[in-house]
């Protein structure tokens, strides 16, 4: 089956999920956005590129950083954006998720940038939407974040150019996370031989390994000699079920602190996609310390936005 | 036509510019042709010059076309733009819509006090009231026809000359 990403010649149309795509539309959008991090350090910070084209931003489901680097990234390319929170308007009258759509068609949006708790959400609007359309999934559900994937690995290349070369840790619940997801199959895509999962059975997803990842149990194991660990954030709900003694409890044991990142290589980075739990999955020594590209990975999110958005308006 | 020798026409831009440069100037190259050319004009000129280099991408009039190009690369404008006399570098002046783009683009880095355009050939068929004021050698090509600057791997520059299909 044809994948619903692509073009018949094979360009990026929507961007749902990276499963799937090849190497080379990951490092054309990584190369792209390269040239994007210098626009942001411009008299003017913006490009022309989307002149004329007006984006939606439509958010089901809460998101700060997100949303706002999808708006400062496509008012960078020049274009026209509009930001629904979905939950808080006509959803709560009633309205169907592609009655919403047709109506923003309607007013003649080019592309959609959509959060929603389902997984598949941005699947089912790509499938819908008129052939000059871009969809853009901004996390759906369990499923997928690309753009955060994309970003983490961009971020990774800054730091750590030579991908073939590395070991890759992440940290915490993978089983909820689409952040997860999306990071292992960018990095195994991009070639990283090593990519290590570290979190309790109970927030590990079945058959974790057919995604190509070694599973540990334990912080020292799992960390030594890594060159990069990717925290992941410990959303609280779990905490109400039983997958979870207590977040004191999830913290002595996979919390980062200085002591277990001294395990990971001298010169390792921790990257964190937000928002960060101070003393439940990450020290704020670790946060605020110099091995910490955190921060970076924000400012880096917004240029690979932009590359993902002039990538697809182009196609 | 008997395609001209890059190398001559190369010693003949520097000869040209050279009367143009002071301390106020700074070079930029618009890639990939004109970033090669400042690449070696640099040492010749006084190395101590401002220079940068132009990706015009994301500035250009053909993007609802052609979409983006795979390989962009990242403009670097490493100097301050405000009030220098900037000396703007191609390797092929054709319908001048790259060196509208590349203006564009120059003027959101601040407001430069001139810009003078330098070009390997000017070709002919200009579709702008823009114009290179130093170039060195002057032709008229068919539309049909593609010429371009190419280096080899020692640096030295040649040209091709193509029918487009």
């Amino acid at each position: 089956m044809q994948n619903p990403q692509l073009t018949n010649d094979g360009e990026l149309k929507h961007l749902l999920s990276i499963e799937g795509l090849p190497k080379r539309i990951l490092n054309q959008i990584l190369d792209t956005a390269e040239s994007f991090v210098g626009v942001a350090e411009r008299e003017v910070k913006k490009v022309p590129l989307l002149r004329g084209k007006t984006v939606c931003n439509l958010f089901f489901e809460n998101s700060t950083r997100t949303r706002t680097t999808f708006e400062i990234a496509a008012k960078r390319l020049s274009a026209d954006v509009i930001t629904l929170n979905v939950s808080t308007s006509s959803q709560s009258k009633g309205e169907t998720i592609l009655d919403t759509i047709d109506n923003l068609t309607a007013m003649h949006a080019d592309m959609f940038v959509v959060r929603h708790a389902q997984s598949g959400a941005a699947h089912m609007i790509a499938k819908h939407v008129a052939p000059h359309i871009s969809v853009i999934n901004a996390g759906d559900g369990r499923h997928a974040h690309p753009t955060q994937g994309l970003l983490d690995v961009f971020t990774i290349r800054k730091y750590k150019p030579e991908m073939h070369n590395l070991r890759v840790a992440i940290v915490g619940d993978v089983l909820h996370s689409r952040v997860a997801r999306s990071e292992i199959h960018a990095l195994t895509t991009l070639g990283v031989p090593e990519v290590r999962v570290i979190a309790p059975k109970t927030l590990l997803p079945q058959d974790v390994e057919k995604l190509g990842v070694h599973v540990f149990h334990d912080m020292k194991e799992g960390l030594k000699d890594v060159d990069v660990v990717m925290m992941l954030r410990l959303q609280n709900e779990r905490m109400a079920g039983a997958m979870l003694p207590s977040s004191q409890e999830y913290f002595k044991t996979y919390g980062l602190t200085p002591e277990k990142l001294a395990l990971a290589k001298p010169d390792a980075i921790v990257m964190h996609p937000g928002p960060m739990n101070r003393g439940v999955e990450i020290d704020s020594a670790v946060a605020d310390g110099s091995q910490s590209v955190i921060l970076p990975q924000v400012t880096y999110g917004i240029a690979v936005r932009m590359a993902v958005m002039s990538i697809l308006a182009g196609n | 036509m008997n395609l001209p020798n890059a190398e001559t026409l190369f010693e003949t831009l520097t000869e040209r510019i050279k009367p143009v440069i002071n301390a106020n100037t700074a070079i930029v190259g618009i890639h990939s042709g004109g970033a090669w050319l400042a690449e070696r004009l640099l040492p010749i000129l006084g190395k101590d010059l401002k220079h940068g280099i132009l990706d015009v991408s994301f500035y250009r009039d053909d993007f609802n076309e052609r979409g983006l190009h795979s390989e962009t690369k990242p403009s670097q404008i490493p100097f301050d733009v405000q009030d220098k006399h900037i000396l703007l570098i191609d390797d092929v002046f054709y319908t001048g819509r790259t060196i509208r783009a590349a203006m564009n683009e120059l003027f959101d880095y601040g407001r430069p006090a001139s810009i003078t355009l330098a070009v390997l050939v000017n070709r002919g068929g200009r579709e702008l009231p823009i114009a290179p004021q130093i170039s060195a050698f002057d032709t008229e090509l068919a539309d049909s026809q593609n010429l371009q600057l190419l280096r080899h791997e020692n640096g030295t520059f040649y040209f091709t000359l193509e029918e487009n299909t």
